[in-house]
């Protein structure tokens, strides 16, 4: 028994130990979104260890007092049924708890679907994101640039990051400043985000899409706005043009280093758009095993291997209709 | 080199190049040559098709679906270490990208539908039709074909990854990824195909079980004096029976996108991902009430035998149990806040999830009440029992956090996320079928598992567990997100993943503990032992050990709750007159449901490997096994008074002067 006790005691000091040096990243929000949800968490993590007190508590304290030891052989329990009184009692009391969970979600699940407070006279920067297989793109509409795998962002700006796929499915998440949100293909999911402070934030995709998936990561770049105009500019005076054959390369499922761009490729195609054309190829997918059969692709407006006419025009027809 | 001969590509079939995959290819075909060598050698065939493949006896279904469970939990204790092997460190590789995604999706699905649900499919299996004073289930050969469909459907699953290639898009399956389009090859086949035989099998053990206990029990039983095992599992049938269908049309949907070039959920020709995700969920979240109930009628039947007393608040925990039952079919959403459906839609299921929180911490604390002025024996059935209270309570408090949608945004898909199911399945479900195996083995085999054992097992794999997985909550916060193969140095990562590392030696050590243990109780446990050691409650314990197979020469008569326990107390019901003993009348054996599985396995490699002629071709032997079993006309047989007398002397004779091993 006292090797449980140790064990108990053990069980609860491992948490106090981490927190006494919490570094972790969620509690270490660096802009209103990460720390209204950080109040959220500190405030359901109040109540949950007032649950584990109360319980662990009870708990030791019935099996210790009611274990079998050698003097108490003899007895013999009394028969019992239970307690309306208490059974009404520890129905009402998590019902209370969840009415005090449940407030603040709502509350901060609705704010966080717009511009956080406080900063809505700021017209928010708008970066499209495009993650593909597995890297991710952004794209900068106002600004005509786009980036691979990193983001700059003006500080105390809100950003409006509007997420699509061009193929799997993905999450963009920036701990450090707020919570994720899917990015799929041929929809159009929005997240706003704002970063306090100058620094660097590290992004991730934390839905599993395929063999690239550990390393599908980027970096948030939060910069005053004076550094944020200066950057754009050399971008847009520097940087190459990117043209829709060297896009389509890009979306090949690879890993790819830092790239900037002088345009968007929102000029030829949005993914975001329901009848956009997935312009993957299952062909650079395959991997070891037995390979089956793969099908044509029926909203690929331009197949270039084995279409026929008759073929093209049924795909053109299947495309209206999904697009309607 | 490719070699095509008759449209099959031969080259591709068996996987090569990876040296753990070419030993597992060695090892599986010298244990098979050692299977067959060896029961060759004892001449034990036609005892195995005689006693085991052809039976149709619950309680040796039962038997079969727990050597399976374990053979499971064997091969998806394997993927979860290596799987933490290769996170031990910082850019390990002992896997790579692609062996680390297969191994990952095989443990999932290993553990849950081919290790947790035969596992307490098993332990229904034996206990059920015993607790309710019946004979066996409603329909004995549709229990036989759940079980031979299932192990079809697990077999052709773990053949997977050395031949044609193992799914790698997650136990979850997620649409766009599992789709052709991003996985041409085969792997995913697997996936819809083999989960697709094996599901058939558990929607039939519900619709057996409902059907068993509304009408098989014994007089006396009514509904609200049914223990807490028996309510659990006709909940659980009931959710079955609810949930799997979804499953069923969810992967058929699957198939036809996969072999035949549909769109339901693809994202080409409007198709859609989002419908996977909530068909799959529509069936996943009650999915995991299906393993989560049964274990809590378990526990219920352990503390109540091991404190003495009866269970607290039997009536609240029969409707906790249905409220759960309901609002598991309401929460789906929960799995996908990030999806963008919006404030409102996630609001209502942050609500609904939150609720579950009621009626699950009403039976905490009744149980914590049955306790509460009992004698709380502390035998290792017990000891897992206990086990469970706290360190479900970590799984469920962590749950409400996650059920709190704006805060899930920074959870999902993290270790956190792991960590939390890992605490609610493992306390919960992994330790209520060790508690009910330590419970039941006696009823199932007439000897004891040995206690001492028992005790390491336990202590060093709930010490296992908590060291491997409370650093993953930690972990989670800090931005690990889960399914990666690998981290950076720089992420800080590297001493948690560690510490979680070595806590999965400890948890491995225990199992192996428990390995240990059967081996040894078979060899030397006490055969001279009680029909009823534990002094237990419920009427398993009112016949023999092992169970003779009709079960009960005289169907007891139920009075009251605890039924077996008042037996006991006012000395009534409990011996047997001679003019009592009748004819028994039992089902006979059949050799069909195997051979179901066998044409359900051929059908199901064909589908897989998309040679479309063959399956055409050799589904005309399930067809064939269909009709064979509308011409059965085998009523069964009847077993004489003699024997029944014989088998019950030699028993009750015995009880006088037995050992007793529970101190």
């Amino acid at each position: 028994m006292k090797l449980k006790m140790l064990v108990l005691s053990l069980v609860t000091a491992v948490p106090l130990l981490f927190l006494s040096g919490c570094e972790m990243v969620v509690f270490q929000p660096q802009g209103p979104v990460a720390r209204s949800i950080m109040e959220l968490i500190n405030w359901s993590l109040m109540w949950m260890l007032l649950v584990v007190v109360v319980v662990f508590g009870l708990f030791g304290y019935i099996v210790w007092k009611y274990r079998e030891k050698p003097e108490n052989m003899g007895y013999e329990p009394p028969e019992e049924h239970g307690s309306t009184v208490l059974e009404i009692v520890w129905t009402a009391i998590p019902i209370l708890i969840v009415i005090a969970l449940t407030i603040p979600t709502v509350t901060t699940l609705y704010d966080l679907e717009d511009v956080p407070a406080g900063y809505e006279e700021k017209e928010p920067v708008v970066i499209h994101v495009t993650s593909a297989d597995w890297k991710w793109i952004f794209s900068y509409p106002e600004e005509g640039i786009e980036t691979i795998n990193y983001v700059n962002i003006p500080e105390d700006t809100p950003v409006l990051f509007k997420l699509t796929s061009a193929g799997t499915m993905q999450s963009f998440w920036v701990p450090a400043l707020g919570g994720q949100k899917y990015s799929m293909n041929k929809m159009e999911t929005e997240l706003y985000l704002v970063a306090d402070n100058p620094g660097s934030y590290m992004g991730r995709n934390t839905n599993f899409n395929g063999r690239g998936y550990a390393q599908m990561e980027f970096e948030v770049l939060s910069q005053t706005d004076e550094e944020y105009d200066a950057w754009v500019k050399e971008v847009k005076e520097t940087a190459p043009k990117l043209t829709e054959e060297k896009y389509m390369e890009l979306l090949k499922p690879t890993h790819l280093g830092r790239l900037t761009y002088s345009n968007t490729h929102l000029a030829w195609i949005n993914h975001a758009d329901h009848d956009s054309e997935l312009v993957t190829d299952p062909e650079d997918y395959r991997y070891h095993g037995y390979q089956g059969k793969i099908f044509d692709q029926e909203d690929k407006k331009s197949n270039e291997k084995d279409t026929t006419d008759v073929e093209n025009n049924e795909e053109d027809h299947g495309g209206d209709h999904s697009g309607h | 080199m490719e070699v095509t001969i008759v449209g099959i590509k031969w080259d591709e079939i068996l996987i090569t190049g990876d040296p753990i995959i070419l030993g597992s290819q060695i090892a599986i075909l010298l244990t098979s040559l050692g299977i067959i060598g060896g029961l060759t050698y004892l001449k034990k065939w036609k005892w195995l098709w005689r006693e085991w493949i052809t039976t149709v006896d619950h309680k040796r279904i039962g038997i079969m679906y727990i050597v399976a469970a374990v053979l499971m939990f064997f091969r998806g204790g394997m993927d979860g270490l290596m799987m933490k092997a290769q996170t031990a460190r910082p850019e390990m590789s002992i896997l790579d990208s692609q062996h680390y995604n297969e191994v990952f999706t095989a443990h999932g699905v290993i553990m849950i539908l081919f290790m947790a649900m035969p596992f307490l499919i098993g332990l229904m299996n034996v206990v059920i039709p015993l607790q309710i004073g019946a004979r066996d289930v409603a329909f004995p050969q549709l229990n036989a074909l759940s079980f031979w469909l299932f192990f079809s459907g697990a077999m052709l699953f773990n053949i997977a990854f050395v031949v044609g290639g193992a799914p790698d898009a997650g136990w979850t399956s997620y649409f766009p990824l599992a789709g052709k389009e991003f996985s041409p090859g085969i792997g995913n086949n697997y996936y819809a195909i083999s989960l697709q035989i094996a599901g058939l099998g558990t929607l039939m053990t519900g619709i057996n079980f409902i059907v068993t206990i509304l009408k098989m029990r014994t007089k006396g039983m009514t509904l609200m004096r049914m223990p807490m095992f028996t309510w659990t599992t006709l909940i659980t049938s009931v959710i079955i029976v609810a949930a799997f269908p979804i499953f069923t049309v969810a992967l058929a949907l699957m198939t036809f996108d996969r072999l035949y070039g549909t769109h339901f959920f693809t994202v080409a020709a409007g198709g859609s991902d989002m419908l996977w995700a909530n068909l799959f969920w529509l069936w996943g979240h009650p999915e995991v009430y299906i393993v989560i109930l049964p274990a809590f009628g378990m526990f219920s039947e352990i503390i109540s035998t091991f404190s003495r007393k009866q269970l607290y608040g039997y009536k609240s925990m029969v409707v906790s149990i249905v409220a759960i039952a309901v609002l598991s079919m309401l929460v789906w959403v929960h799995h996908f806040y990030t999806m963008g459906s919006g404030a409102l839609v996630n609001s209502f299921f942050s609500i609904t999830t939150m609720m579950i929180a009621v009626p699950t911490g009403v039976k905490m604390f009744n149980w914590l009440f049955t306790m509460r002025k009992g004698r709380i024996k502390m035998t290792t059935a017990m000891l897992w029992s206990l086990a469970f209270v706290p360190n479900f309570v970590i799984g469920g408090v962590t749950g409400v956090m996650l059920a709190m949608g704006a805060a899930d945004y920074q959870y999902h898909n993290t270790l956190f996320l792991v960590a939390h199911f890992h605490y609610v399945l493992i306390p919960g479900v992994v330790f209520a079928v060790f508690a009910g195996l330590y419970y039941w083995w006696p009823k199932m085999f007439g000897f004891m598992l040995n206690e001492k054992l028992g005790k390491w097992h336990f202590w060093l794999f709930v010490i296992g567990f908590n060291v491997t997985f409370m650093p993953m909550f930690f972990l989670g916060l800090n931005g690990a997100v889960r399914r990666a193969y690998t981290y950076s140095a720089e992420s800080g990562f590297a001493p948690l993943f560690m510490l979680s590392a070595v806590g999965s030696v400890i948890l491995a050590a225990g199992f192996a503990v428990f390995c240990y243990n059967i081996y040894w109780s078979i060899r030397y446990a006490d055969r001279n032992i009680s029909s009823d050691p534990w002094d237990a409650r419920t009427l398993e314990w009112a016949t023999s050990s092992p169970v003779q197979h009709y079960n009960f020469a005289k169907l007891p008569e139920v009075k009251s709750l605890d039924a077996f326990w008042y037996m006991k107390k006012n000395n009534e019901g409990i011996t047997l007159k001679d003019e009592e003993i009748e004819e028994i009348h039992m089902p006979s054996n059949s050799g069909l449901p195997f051979l179901m599985c066998v044409a359900f396995g051929i059908v199901g490699f064909f589908l897989i490997f998309e040679w479309h002629l063959l399956a055409a071709v050799s589904t005309v032997l399930i067809i064939a096994g269909l009709i064979y079993r509308s011409f059965d006309y085998n009523d069964g047989y009847h077993i004489h008074k003699d024997e029944i007398r014989k088998t019950e002397s030699t028993w009750k004779k015995m009880e006088g002067k037995v050992n007793n091993h529970v101190s």
